[in-house]
């Protein structure tokens, strides 16, 4: 029980955030669309460390919930400057349009 | 002295790396120096190693390790020599008479273009011959019996531009591999029934096993000294290697070589002890071959040809003293056979180069004038191959003759024959070659000449050690020593010769007087009535348009074995390889192209659905987790 709450309630909202994400990824076409699920898909996981590790009384999850904000935050910096540059060269950002590496 | 024994191969093999590196950089005569003083140097080092062995009569054998070759689990094979009596013996001759026979192509080969590449093969021939006869185990005998092989079919096909040429080599090399199978059969039995291959292992618990065993090993060994020894079944591979420059038909292909079945058979004495019915294989073989070459030898006409069937058939004779157990008599009878064919072979030599080339005795003729020194050597050693009384042919087909008497008179009665076939057919060839008038065209008359000294020498020497030769084994009845037996004694045990003395002498009067008999008979045909050898075929006789034609055995080997081989490869390569095996390889390709095709469509570059994939396959693996 943590805050009152079963652990099981935590696993269902994180998988559930994990799912959506997932199926965004998979169904969405825009660029941007597709890095906020990706983002929930890590803040799903995320979710589910910080729980476990406070149900366990562990501070390494935690620590290392850190480490992955902090390099989905790189990652996001990065692609986001990347989708910028596609953009100006492109017009567009929709992934089904980008496959000049394809042929 | 005996540790330098390594020094003994090493030599040729020196002279092998600068001349097949170097040769053609190098001036002919620095060349043929460089080949004949590797040689030299291994004949005086051993004759210092024979008479460090003669000095000390107590230790007959020693073995003197080189390297560990082989090391794995159970099979430990080191890289020793093995110097004993025989061994030593062996390095003599091939040393001694690889030296001369070196000189002499210094003179013989002058002209030739491929002068440094002769020589390389020839040093690389004796290094080869060397390491079988020095091995002290199968397996070191076996790899020189290969490099011989090789360097056989090399110098076979020496002059490699003439396609007849480069066929006689092959067959040689494929002959020769027939036996090979059989002697690698025989190492491997060896290697199972004793757990070693090491001479000193092997022979000294032989007589643990039971005599079956020990007649399939012999029968096995002496499979592959057929080959290597020219005997019936395999030996027409000999006469066409008649092909190679002349100098290698007395080194190889009469002296040293065309032995080392000999050799292997006398090593391997203890397994023919053993198994009676092998010996008698062997000795029966031997004096068929022998009967069989002599009668090709008598309507033969290359000179050449007719040396290299009495070559045949002397090494017939050599078998059939060793299947009668006259082991030491064999070696001995190796050992002059060695000086006087070799010789016969470098005065053909000498003959062919003062004609120009030519190798018909019928284009011959009167030639004793031109070439005093071929034709006093050649005769000499005529009349040693003849077994003519005194002359060293004499004692050791005598010893061997009268060993055979004891074993089975009828088998002595057929070699008796083929000796008095081989006087016949080398005083035919003598009387055809240097007496009467000149048979040659105008231009060949005019060009006769001497050889130079380079091959007169080899020849002269030759000479001497093929009269004086005999005293090594003169018969004990003499009251004399015969060294040679004396001499093997701790290799080779022969069993003493029973004959009485009186029988002894009746064998060899019958002996003598047959051969005077036959070389009259000779003189009177060749060069009283000046007969000479037919022209056409369809003149002949039908017995000797036989023999003439070789008894016909290499078309029947053509009939019998090479058209339904090549019928057989014909269908395979039809069939199996064309249909079965080109089928699955081009099939396995086909069914590859076709997969590939499909499951490319897979890749389509869209993102999502390889996510899709993604997700998909993740989930089914964490299911299929979740149920196990």
């Amino acid at each position: 029980m943590l805050n009152g709450i079963s652990i099981n309630m935590y696993i269902m909202l994180s998988a559930v955030l994990f799912i959506i994400g997932a199926v965004g990824v998979m169904a969405r076409r825009n660029s941007i669309i597709l890095f906020m699920c990706i983002e929930l898909m890590l803040n799903a996981v995320n979710l589910l460390l910080v729980a476990f590790s406070t149900l366990h009384v562990d501070a390494k999850g935690q620590v290392f919930v850190f480490f992955v904000m902090a390099v989905a935050a790189a990652e996001v910096a990065v692609g986001l400057a990347i989708l910028s540059m596609i953009y100006r060269n492109m017009k567009t950002i929709d992934i089904d349009e980008l496959s000049k590496l394809k042929h | 002295m005996v540790k330098l024994i390594g020094l003994v191969p090493l030599f040729p093999l020196i002279g092998f790396l600068i001349n097949g590196f170097f040769g053609k950089k190098m001036s002919k005569g620095l060349s043929g120096a460089i080949a004949s003083i590797a040689i030299l140097a291994s004949f005086i080092v051993s004759l210092l190693v024979f008479f460090d062995l003669l000095e000390h009569p107590d230790t007959t054998s020693h073995v003197v390790s080189i390297f560990s070759w082989i090391n794995s689990d159970t099979l430990h094979i080191p890289f020793e020599f093995l110097v004993d009596h025989l061994s030593s013996l062996f390095l003599l001759i091939i040393t001694g008479i690889g030296f001369l026979i070196h000189i002499y192509s210094i003179g013989y080969m002058h002209e030739d273009e491929g002068f440094s590449r002769f020589f390389t093969y020839l040093n690389l021939f004796v290094f080869f011959m060397l390491l079988l006869v020095l091995g002290n185990n199968y397996l070191i005998m076996f790899v020189g019996w290969e490099g011989v092989g090789l360097c056989s079919y090399l110098l076979i096909g020496f002059w490699f531009k003439n396609t007849a040429y480069n066929n006689a080599a092959k067959k040689a090399f494929i002959m020769n591999r027939i036996g090979d199978l059989g002697f690698l059969l025989g190492i491997i039995l060896i290697f199972v029934t004793y757990g070693s291959i090491s001479y000193g292992d092997v022979f000294g618990v032989a007589r643990g096993a039971n005599e079956s065993t020990a007649t399939a090993i012999a029968l096995l060994l002496f499979i592959g000294a057929m080959g290597k020894s020219a005997q019936l079944p395999l030996y027409t591979w000999l006469p066409d290697a008649m092909a190679g420059p002349t100098p290698v038909s007395a080194l190889i292909h009469a002296a040293t070589m065309v032995t080392a079945g000999i050799y292997m058979v006398v090593r391997s004495n203890v397994f023919y002890i053993m198994s009676p019915a092998a010996s008698e294989v062997v000795a029966v073989v031997g004096v068929a071959t022998a009967l069989f070459a002599a009668t090709i030898g008598l309507f033969q006409n290359d000179i050449k040809k007719i040396l290299a069937y009495s070559t045949v058939s002397q090494l017939g004779l050599m078998f059939m003293g060793l299947g009668a157990g006259a082991y030491s008599s064999s070696v001995f009878h190796v050992m002059t056979h060695a000086f006087f064919k070799a010789l016969l072979f470098l005065g053909a030599g000498s003959v062919i180069h003062a004609m120009g080339g030519e190798q018909d005795i019928r284009r011959m003729g009167g030639l004793k004038k031109a070439l005093p020194v071929t034709f006093m050597t050649m005769f000499l050693g005529t009349l040693a191959i003849s077994g003519v009384f005194g002359f060293s042919g004499f004692f050791s087909k005598d010893e061997i003759l009268a060993h055979t008497y004891e074993y089975s008179p009828v088998i002595w009665f057929f070699g008796s024959v083929t000796s008095l076939l081989t006087a016949f057919y080398m005083f035919r060839l003598m009387f055809l070659t240097f007496w009467g008038g000149f048979r040659g065209t105008h231009e060949q008359e005019h060009h006769l000449h001497e050889s130079p000294k380079s091959m007169t020498f080899p020849l002269v020497v030759l000479a001497i050690l093929s009269v004086v030769g005999g005293l090594i084994g003169l018969p004990e009845f003499w009251g004399a020593k015969n060294w040679i037996g004396e001499f093997l004694e701790p290799v080779a045990t022969q069993p003493l010769n029973m004959l009485g003395h009186d029988q002894e002498i009746i064998l060899m009067s019958i002996a003598s007087v047959g051969a005077i008999v036959v070389i009259y008979f000779a003189y009177m045909v060749y060069r009283k009535n000046n007969v000479l050898p037919l022209e056409k075929e369809s003149d002949m006789k039908p017995f000797q348009k036989l023999v003439y034609n070789k008894y016909y055995v290499d078309e029947v080997y053509d009939f019998l074995i090479r058209k339904p081989l090549d019928f057989i490869s014909d269908i395979l390569s039809r069939y199996v390889d064309k249909k079965m095996v080109d089928g699955v390889v081009n099939g396995v390709g086909t069914a590859v192209d076709g997969l590939s095709s499909v499951v490319r469509l897979l890749q389509t570059g869209n993102i999502s659905f390889y996510i899709l994939s993604m997700v998909v396959g993740i989930i089914a693996i964490l299911f299929y987790t979740f149920i196990k």
